[in-house]
């Protein structure tokens, strides 16, 4: 049986990781390949990394750090930021991520996603959305905008049918990031990430606003196939956090299935 | 010593990974075949992801070469076909390259370890539904879509993995030993003895085909953690003579 995936992910500004919050305030967490390989010591299942600021200085992804952080994890690995082209995509690819994860651009670019499936396979390509909550209209019947550019441009689309469109277009994964609840640890949007993953077929990825064990084991009752966590792995606004090895003994008491911890004597 | 290339190694290239050298005696030829332990080729063939296997073999302190050509390859002893993307795709970029010849070469004829991965698995049999593509045919067998009526496609994450056969490759391999998963198709060998171990999705699949010196995961062995690097370095120490069984 496929179990659920704790994905950690890094917001990499300047070759440093970073923690926003409602994507605003980022501040310093600490070095992209140090924390990427703790992470892996500690059994998390997935690490996605996005270069937030290179889809603004309209450039690539930083790619020295994507390879300091490959060589660092032996799971899964999905770079975002400034992802233009197959060119782009390929690069990425070829410094040691899996999977490229595009977002303002394919807003403005839709065809990119197409182009990097057929390049790529749909596994490679990661739809990630930046949703708002406002209030439901003609042109956003479910409630909830696309917004790009770090929310801070408003695109008038609606959330669901961006997702659907997103699948139609030859996406693999779509990434739900909650920009109401980013960094707040009050829990996910369970309603748009289940409206989400109800109107598409490809696994849902719950993000934003994780704080306890709970609120993961929410999200994935939601029908999400994987859960962003990162404030409660590492942010410094958190005065206690948890590892993902204790999360994970937290989500089985809850009837979550999750990849078994693996005894640390085992090689790390 | 310092790597005279330096940096990461360039596509189109044969390169030693950092822990091998490379015109270290005579200033120019590369030394592969001075090595008196096997020298492990990944295939790169643009589509792949060939770097994360060689992470992988460089982490667990084994040599390995990235080769784009059969040229590149005839120091190697041993071959591995990482995959990523579709089927029909990657026999095109394999055939363009002059592939499928001379994999058959060192493969079926000089019987050197060969580990297919994810779609690296699915060439290895006759045909693919997806883009109906002609495969290598090193297997009986075909490849086939998930019921997406049932399951999510693609199936993205850690999935179990039990051993179905007494092939070396999955011997020790235990029980709940879970392992990365990214696919929209599946295996369907003819012969049940190729079955090396199995997954639930929706259905039953082949996750571990093994006939002799030609062993293949369906799942990213290189992207599953310490289980998934065990199983890359078991492939690395099985040796010809433990292979040549039926």
């Amino acid at each position: 049986m496929l179990t659920k995936r704790l994905i950690a992910c890094f917001d990499v500004l300047n070759g440093r990781v970073t923690k926003a919050r409602q994507f605003q305030d980022n501040i310093d967490v600490g070095d992209p390949g140090t924390i990427a390989a703790k992470m892996y010591e500690d059994e998390i299942d997935e690490i996605i990394f996005y270069d937030i600021m290179a889809s603004a200085e309209r450039r690539t992804a930083d790619l020295a750090t994507v390879r300091a952080v490959a060589r660092n994890i032996f799971v899964p690995f999905t770079v975002g930021g400034g992802i233009r082209s197959l060119a782009d995509m390929h690069s990425v690819l070829d410094a040691g991520a899996e999977k490229v994860s595009v977002d303002s651009m394919a807003v403005r670019n839709p065809q990119i996603i197409t182009e990097g499936s057929r390049e790529f396979g749909r596994q490679c390509v990661v739809l990630s959305m930046q949703v708002k909550r406002v209030p439901r209209s003609s042109s956003i019947p479910s409630g909830y905008e696309i917004a790009i550019d770090g929310a801070r441009v408003f695109t008038g689309m609606d959330a669901i049918e961006w997702a659907r469109r997103g699948e139609d277009l030859g996406a693999g994964e779509i990434c739900v990031n909650s920009i109401d609840q980013d960094g707040t640890h009050q829990g996910y949007d369970l309603v748009i990430t289940e409206a989400i993953a109800k109107a598409v077929n490809i696994p849902v990825i719950a993000s934003g606003g994780a704080g306890t064990a709970d609120h993961v084991a929410d999200a994935f009752a939601t029908g999400a196939s994987a859960a962003i966590v990162s404030s409660m792995l590492y942010s410094p606004r958190l005065a206690t956090r948890v590892t993902a090895r204790a999360l994970k003994k937290q989500l089985a008491e809850r009837s979550v299935t999750v990849r078994p911890v693996l005894e640390p004597a085992t090689e790390s | 010593m310092t790597d005279p290339a330096g940096g990461p190694p360039r596509r189109r290239r044969a390169h030693l990974s950092r822990r091998g050298k490379r015109g270290a005696i005579d200033g120019g030829t590369p030394v592969v075949t001075l090595y008196n332990y096997a020298v492990i080729g990944v295939i790169d063939y643009q589509t792949g992801n060939s770097r994360s296997v060689i992470y992988a073999l460089e982490h667990l302190g084994l040599p390995c070469m990235l080769v784009s050509t059969p040229a590149e390859a005839t120091a190697v002893d041993r071959l591995v076909l990482p995959g990523v993307g579709s089927a029909g795709v990657t026999m095109r970029s394999l055939s363009d390259l002059g592939w499928p010849a001379y994999l058959e070469q060192r493969v079926l004829g000089d019987g050197i370890p060969f580990l297919g991965i994810c779609v690296g698995l699915q060439v290895l049999f006759d045909y693919s539904a997806e883009e109906n593509a002609q495969c290598l045919g090193w297997l009986p067998g075909k490849v086939e879509a998930f019921p997406a009526d049932r399951v999510r496609v693609p199936q993205i994450g850690w999935n179990r993995v039990v051993a179905a056969s007494a092939h070396p490759f999955v011997e020790g391999l235990e029980d709940r030993s879970y392992f990365y998963f990214v696919n929209s198709y599946y295996a369907t060998p003819d012969r049940i003895d190729d079955v090396a171990a199995r997954t639930e999705y929706g259905l039953s699949f082949t996750s571990i085909v093994a006939h002799r010196n030609i062993m293949a995961t369906q799942f990213h062995t290189e992207k599953s953690g310490p289980v998934g690097l065990q199983l890359l370095n078991r492939f690395t120490q099985l040796q010809k003579d433990d292979l040549s069984a039926d």
